[in-house]
């Protein structure tokens, strides 16, 4: 499917005389490759052009760094840039000193409020929290029928209404008083979808703000949503002072690039992603994850970054080379899983990666101590030269291995085709297909 | 003189004032200056070129298709064929309905009734209400319609289609929420034979395509419908958002590996999104589009028209 943007970087490098050495040209180059990648993640175009400028800035203020290979450098600034406009960590909500605290939940037509809502009142009551939710979307079909049903199935009380009330306004005074008055502390009002410029309809939102002076309005977009994320979130935005973004159906493979567009033009914080229709699939917002996915990338990036707070730097980066230009050899493989001991438990490293498909059941996974130390026991006892190209181990080899280690051939075997899947893996990771290839590996001590 | 990332080069106070002007330039409005400029300017150049690749990628056309017909300008231009920005619009149109005709074509005749219409797309595509729409379109060219409320899953999916079903007076063939969709979709197929209607019309819950086992989910259903009438599923619709980017391309290629679609519903095009990503979808996929949205209401479904919806996204 998509070449992984590094991957065309590679290319880009590669093809020049004298590899790592950069000109204005090839500069070129690889910003057009960046460009593209971010078009195909949906960033809007404005946005991209920004972008590309900034990094191109950055890029010739940089220092070359011995170290680094042009690609990861240039990739590396990218994501940087990504981060800075994704803004920081942000899933906290303001409450009001007068409970109930209102927020609104708005959005265009089937962004998911109705579910988004249902996930946030089962959110704050974790939280200790008291949430009610109301559905003011009088329009729609079965709208207020589907908060119920989504209200029973977190167990958490929503105000249903009389056959009277058919106004947006009025349910949502009669909810707030019926929150008041039995002690929840939190009003979720799910409103109906609307376009952006459907005037009476923006002007009912700003009528709610007015009356009820929420202190969230959250505006809910769809990761899928393309070039004119940009329109919908600004109008939005300039009606009602928006106050936070949940970006939902971040559990398929769209690159999620509106998250940028949206946070470039609102300026507000991105609080939570939708990771599925079941109600507990909510997540606080991360910028890394989200930069290195929009660079269809998988969490790579983000490992590595962990990664260089653990080791030493000069580490980290070579470690990223490897991963990017697929030279993992078995010594980085023991390397790497000493690493991992000073890294902390290996759930943690793999609650880092996106939670798609087989990925989630990985993080369950525990991690044996005892097997960890015989993999290392095992590569320990080959040759540099066995380690470095682990083609040549052949049945005598695997002997000799096995002896020296204190192991059985068939261990040894094992191992040699776990690390064949991890190299997979890691081909993989870094060309963001995450999920797919996971289900058949493990790594040896899991 | 500085060491950087691309060699070293010499500090040149002005780089980035220069880049600075060429981004306020391109966010003062660009729709109507490509307007202004098409009208105005005799000459094509580099700018006007950017222009053009502004207008067509926030279509959300992509990266690709948009290349390809900017390469193809440029080619002319530089054969001298073109040599008038004026003919620009022209050509560009003239190549989108070339890509939309050339996926056009008709769905097939049903020989036998009922007609078993297959519903699907993405979460919150428009789906139910564009069966809402179609129901009323057969009734009116006098088609007896049955609904199938196989989305069992999302809360109150039922209760929405059976308000469609009561809006447009077509009986909705449900089961209790939870219930295997192909067990309700050979119920409806039976209903609809025994009461002979012309169309069945089925919804099927959003589901992301990267979904491995609710896919699967939507070839039982094809297969369901195959046993019980031959030939079945007749048509399979996919209802894409027009808000939908790049990701649109993807949905297209896995529903149509798992459900076989034969045409497309862009739905909500009321908005200000132009749905572009049905131009790519039309020409690696080779799928028709058959209607679009335009709204919530019961009349809002219209056949897609080529020329028009082309004409639509140089509008601001
Ligand atoms: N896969 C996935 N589906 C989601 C997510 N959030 C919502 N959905 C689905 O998206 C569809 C629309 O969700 P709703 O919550 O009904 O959306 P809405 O914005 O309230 O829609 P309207 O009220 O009609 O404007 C439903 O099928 C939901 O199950 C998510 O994070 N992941
Ligand atoms: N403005 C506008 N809104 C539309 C159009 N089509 C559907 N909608 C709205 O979009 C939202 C989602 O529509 P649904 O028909 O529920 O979508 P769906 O694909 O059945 O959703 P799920 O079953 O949850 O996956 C609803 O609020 C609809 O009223 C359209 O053409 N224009
Ligand atoms: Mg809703
Ligand atoms: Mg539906």
């Amino acid at each position: 499917m998509f070449e992984n943007l590094s991957d065309k970087l590679q290319r880009i490098f590669k093809n020049l005389r004298g590899e790592g050495r950069l000109s204005a040209a090839n500069m070129e180059a690889a910003l057009r490759e960046i460009r593209v990648a971010l078009l195909e993640a949906d960033v809007n175009f404005r946005v991209v052009k920004q972008l590309i400028e900034n990094v191109k800035v950055k890029a010739m203020g940089e220092e070359v760094l011995a170290a680094l290979s042009p690609t990861q450098q240039v990739v590396k600034i990218v994501h940087e840039e990504l981060i800075k406009i994704l803004g920081s960590h942000q899933s906290k909500l303001r409450f009001s000193n007068d409970p109930p605290s209102v927020m609104l939940i708005v959005g265009l037509q089937g962004s998911g409020k109705t579910t988004s809502t249902g996930k946030l009142a089962r959110w704050l009551s974790r939280n200790s929290h008291a949430p009610m939710m109301v559905s003011v979307d009088v329009y729609r079909p079965a709208a207020r029928e589907q908060l119920r049903v989504v209200a029973k199935e977190v167990g958490l009380p929503v105000y249903t209404g009389t056959e009277q009330e058919t106004r947006p306004l009025d349910l949502a005074r009669s909810a707030r008083r019926e929150a008041a008055n039995s002690g929840r502390d939190v009003l979720l009002v799910d409103t109906a979808g609307r376009l952006h410029i459907d005037e009476d309809l923006m002007v009912e939102l700003q009528e709610l703000k007015e009356q009820f002076s929420p202190v969230e309005i959250l505006f809910v977009a769809d990761a899928m949503t393309g070039q004119d994320a940009v329109k919908s979130a600004e109008e939005f935005h300039k009606r009602l002072n928006i106050t936070g973004v949940i970006l939902t159906k971040m559990d398929g493979d769209a690159r999620g690039g509106a998250a940028l567009s949206i946070r470039h033009v609102t300026g507000q914080p991105l609080k939570f992603v939708g990771i599925g229709e079941k109600l507990d699939a909510l997540e606080p917002f991360h910028p890394d994850r989200a930069a290195s996915r929009i660079l269809g990338m998988g969490d790579m990036l983000s490992f590595i970054e962990k990664a260089e707070e653990a080791i030493d730097k000069k580490q980290a980066v070579e470690m990223q080379r490897k991963l990017i230009e697929n030279e993992f050899t078995l010594e980085d493989f023991r390397d790497q899983i000493r690493q991992l001991r000073k890294l902390g438990p290996l759930e943690s490293m793999l609650s880092m990666m996106p939670k798609v498909g087989m990925l989630k059941d990985l993080k369950n996974v525990k991690v044996d101590e005892q097997e960890m130390t015989r993999v290392v026991a095992i590569i320990d006892s080959m040759t540099p030269r066995e380690r470095a190209n682990h083609l040549i181990i052949n049945g005598q080899r695997r002997r000799r291995i096995a002896k020296g280690s204190g192991t059985t051939v068939q261990e040894v075997n094992q191992l040699l085709k776990q690390y064949g899947e991890a190299r997979k893996v890691m081909k993989s990771l870094s060309q963001g297909m995450m999920g797919k290839k996971l289900g058949k590996f493990k790594l040896p001590f899991m | 003189m500085i060491q950087t990332l691309f060699g070293s080069v010499e500090q040149e106070p002005s780089l980035l004032e220069r880049l600075k002007s060429g981004v306020a330039k391109t966010r003062a409005g660009l729709v109507s200056r490509l307007e202004e400029t098409l009208a105005g300017r005799k000459e094509i150049d580099a700018d006007l070129l950017d222009e053009l690749e502004y207008t067509l990628i926030s279509a959300d056309i992509g990266v690709r298709t948009t290349t390809e017909i900017l390469e193809r300008i440029r080619q002319r231009v530089d054969r001298h064929l073109v040599g008038d920005a004026a003919e620009l619009r022209g050509l560009i149109e003239e190549h989108l309905l070339e890509i939309l005709e050339a996926s056009d074509h008709a769905p097939p005749l049903v020989k036998e009734p009922p007609a078993v219409v297959l519903v699907v797309g993405v979460n919150g595509a428009g789906k139910t209400t564009t069966i809402g729409k179609l129901a009323q379109r057969y009734k009116a060219e006098g088609r007896g319609v049955l609904l199938c409320a196989a989305d069992t899953f999302r809360a109150a999916a039922i209760d929405q289609l059976e308000v469609w079903g009561q809006r447009t007076g077509v009986e909705v063939i449900r089961q209790k929420p939870g219930a295997d969709p192909s067990a309700v979709l050979f119920d409806a197929l039976h209903s609809a034979r025994a009461r002979k209607v012309d169309y069945v019309i089925v919804d099927t819950a959003g589901r992301l395509q990267t979904k491995a086992n609710l896919m699967a989910e939507l070839e039982k259903m094809r297969r369901t419908a195959g046993r019980v009438v031959p030939g079945a599923p007749h048509e399979v619709l996919l209802v894409l958002d027009a808000v939908t980017g790049q990701n649109g391309l993807e949905q297209a290629r896995k529903f149509t590996e798992s459900s076989g679609v034969t045409g497309l519903v862009l739905a909500k095009l009321d908005g200000t999104a132009k749905g572009g990503i049905v131009v790519a979808i039309a020409r690696e996929l080779n799928l028709p589009i058959r209607y679009i949205g335009i709204g919530e209401q019961v009349g809002d479904l219209l056949p897609f028209d080529a020329a028009k919806y082309i004409q639509s996204i140089f509008e601001p």
